[in-house]
């Protein structure tokens, strides 16, 4: 009799464990569908006085570095880490031909973004002064073909290329296979231990 | 007074429904073959799934106010194994049925080549329609002659979309890196509504377009004036509007053939004038509606690609009054 109750009693407490267990999974996989269900803000529309402060590159005297516009910081620093504007930048990289000179990231007659060597410098505000304002031997000013968020955008996307730390934001891959190492892979750092490819005068003037 | 005695509320509760089986884009008004073909198919499961139900539901309502009969004796239970027997040998012959019938059906609904051959190429979110032997496109207005088939190409630029004129044809899906194709053949003249029938992302619901199927005259004449460049500036204004939209970047994403605009991410604008809609069938194309687009297209489509490009008042004045003049 007692040796029954016990066995009942034991049955009880395995129950109770795998019911308490499947709880806790449970709530586990509820919390990341939660998680995975949030997504980061994204701004369709940039109001206009907004548009024109982002316009405001605070650029040093020799315009290749600089501050972004204050605009720019209260914003988040969105045109770095959203994955929608790095995406939104992946399809003006395309739209506006960069590919003719840039290639897909490797560079053609026009630098590369991968092999580490950054003729102006690797952050935001010179890769957004260069597309804006264009660079001597043969970089077109877009300024009057883009509005500033594309601008930003482009350069977000453009810096993701050859980047050299790990984000959390990526764009999607491509459709097509892979000419290069993708956007989204691991820093390329360890793609690339050469190391920068040293100074490239054909490809521009030195920094 | 509509509501009389005898009249069941649930038929005049449906009643409001019924303008949906008609109009520009229905697949109960037909306006050519696949879609009469898929109309009949509709009917006659509408009818026949209709009868079944109700014998069902007959047959049920029988059997719940039927009284058990007081033994179940062996001749119940012969009774029982036929009716199961039965039932395993209607459904395996049927089954068996419809496949072979399956195989010597079509399958393709207007499939084959056409007459004429058109590419439409969906983007997000908007059509680009392509006429390859006239060289030149155009966006969310498709023209087609009557009476005779017409081949459209599908393709995708992005991802995957699905080309639906309910009045004229299925459904087909356009495939990124891959081709697909649909005939459309329309045998009377009209204005019948496409729509994109897989979700395709945030403006799924506004990417529509216009197929206006005419008589060979007018779309000859259509398809001679499609193929000019645009027309030169008459007015001030007009000149006014095309310099403000070369110097801004509209030029960067929009082609206006005969002018330095050759951007191509965007609709060709050559003769938006004489588009009925824009914005993928979104507005009317007035000069109202033009400038509303032009000076906040985030605010009526949310994250299209079209961005707010600031203009003064008077430059999108200018700039509507050209695209408007571009017929």
């Amino acid at each position: 009799m007692g040796s029954s109750g016990g066995r009942r009693r034991s049955g009880w407490s395995v129950a109770s464990g795998t019911l308490s267990l499947c709880g806790v999974t449970l709530c586990c996989l509820a919390c990341a569908t939660a998680l995975g269900w949030m997504r980061a803000p994204r701004q369709f529309r940039t109001d206009p006085p907004l548009q024109a402060d982002l316009g405001n590159l605070r650029l040093l005297p020799n315009r290749i570095g600089g501050t972004p516009p204050e605009s720019y910081f209260a914003l988040g620093k969105p045109y770095e880490k959203v994955a929608y504007d790095l995406s939104q930048g992946k399809r003006l990289y395309t739209w506006f031909g960069c590919a003719t000179c840039h290639g897909d990231g490797r560079g053609n007659i026009g630098p590369s973004f991968l092999d580490g060597w950054w003729l102006y410098g690797p952050e935001m505000i010179s890769v957004a002064a260069s597309i804006r304002d264009g660079r001597p031997h043969g970089m077109p000013a877009y300024r009057d073909r883009m509005t500033n968020d594309q601008i930003w955008q482009l350069a977000g996307y453009v810096r993701t290329i050859g980047a050299y730390g790990p984000s959390v934001s990526a764009t999607a891959r491509n459709d097509d296979p892979q000419t290069r190492p993708a956007e989204n892979r691991g820093p390329a750092s360890i793609l690339f231990e050469q190391g920068p490819a040293g100074m490239k005068p054909e490809q521009g003037p030195s920094p | 007074m509509i509501a009389r005695r005898g009249v069941p509320l649930p038929a005049l509760l449906a009643l409001p429904l019924l303008p949906g089986c008609t109009g520009m884009q229905s697949s109960l008004d037909v306006g050519g073959p696949a879609a009469g073909e898929l109309r009949l198919l509709i009917v006659s499961f509408t009818v026949i799934c209709g009868i079944v139900w109700l014998l069902v539901v007959a047959t049920l309502g029988w059997a719940l106010l039927r009284r058990r009969p007081a033994g179940t004796g062996a001749r119940t239970q012969r009774q029982l194994t036929w009716a199961v027997s039965l039932s395993v040998a209607a459904t395996a012959i049927i089954v068996a049925g419809l496949t072979t019938l399956s195989f010597l059906a079509t399958r393709s609904l207007g499939g084959g080549d056409g007459e004429i051959e058109v590419v439409a190429v969906g983007q997000q979110w908007w059509w680009q329609f392509l006429y390859p032997r006239e060289g030149f496109q155009t966006a969310n207005e498709l023209h087609i002659p009557v009476g005779r088939t017409v081949r459209i190409r599908l393709e995708s630029a992005d991802v995957i979309h699905s080309f639906w004129v309910p009045s004229l044809s299925g459904k087909m899906d356009m495939i990124p890196g891959r081709t697909t194709a649909l005939t459309l053949k329309a045998e009377r003249p009209g204005v019948y509504r496409g729509q994109c029938a897989e979700f395709c992302g945030l403006q799924h619901s506004h990417m529509g377009f216009t197929v206006i199927a005419e008589d060979d005259v007018s779309y000859r004449k259509w398809l001679t004036g499609q193929a000019q460049p645009a027309r030169p500036a008459a007015t001030e204004e007009i000149r006014a509007g095309q310099a403000v939209f070369l110097a801004k970047p509209c030029a960067a994403c929009h082609t206006i053939r005969g002018t330095t605009a050759v951007g191509t991410a965007g609709p060709d604008l050559t003769h938006i004038g004489s588009r009925r809609s824009i914005a993928a069938g979104l507005l009317e194309t007035t000069r109202g509606t033009l400038a509303a687009w032009t000076a906040d297209p985030q605010t009526l489509k949310p994250g299209t690609t079209m961005p707010l490009v600031p203009l003064t008042s008077i430059e999108l004045r200018q700039v509507a009054v050209y695209l408007e003049s571009l017929k």
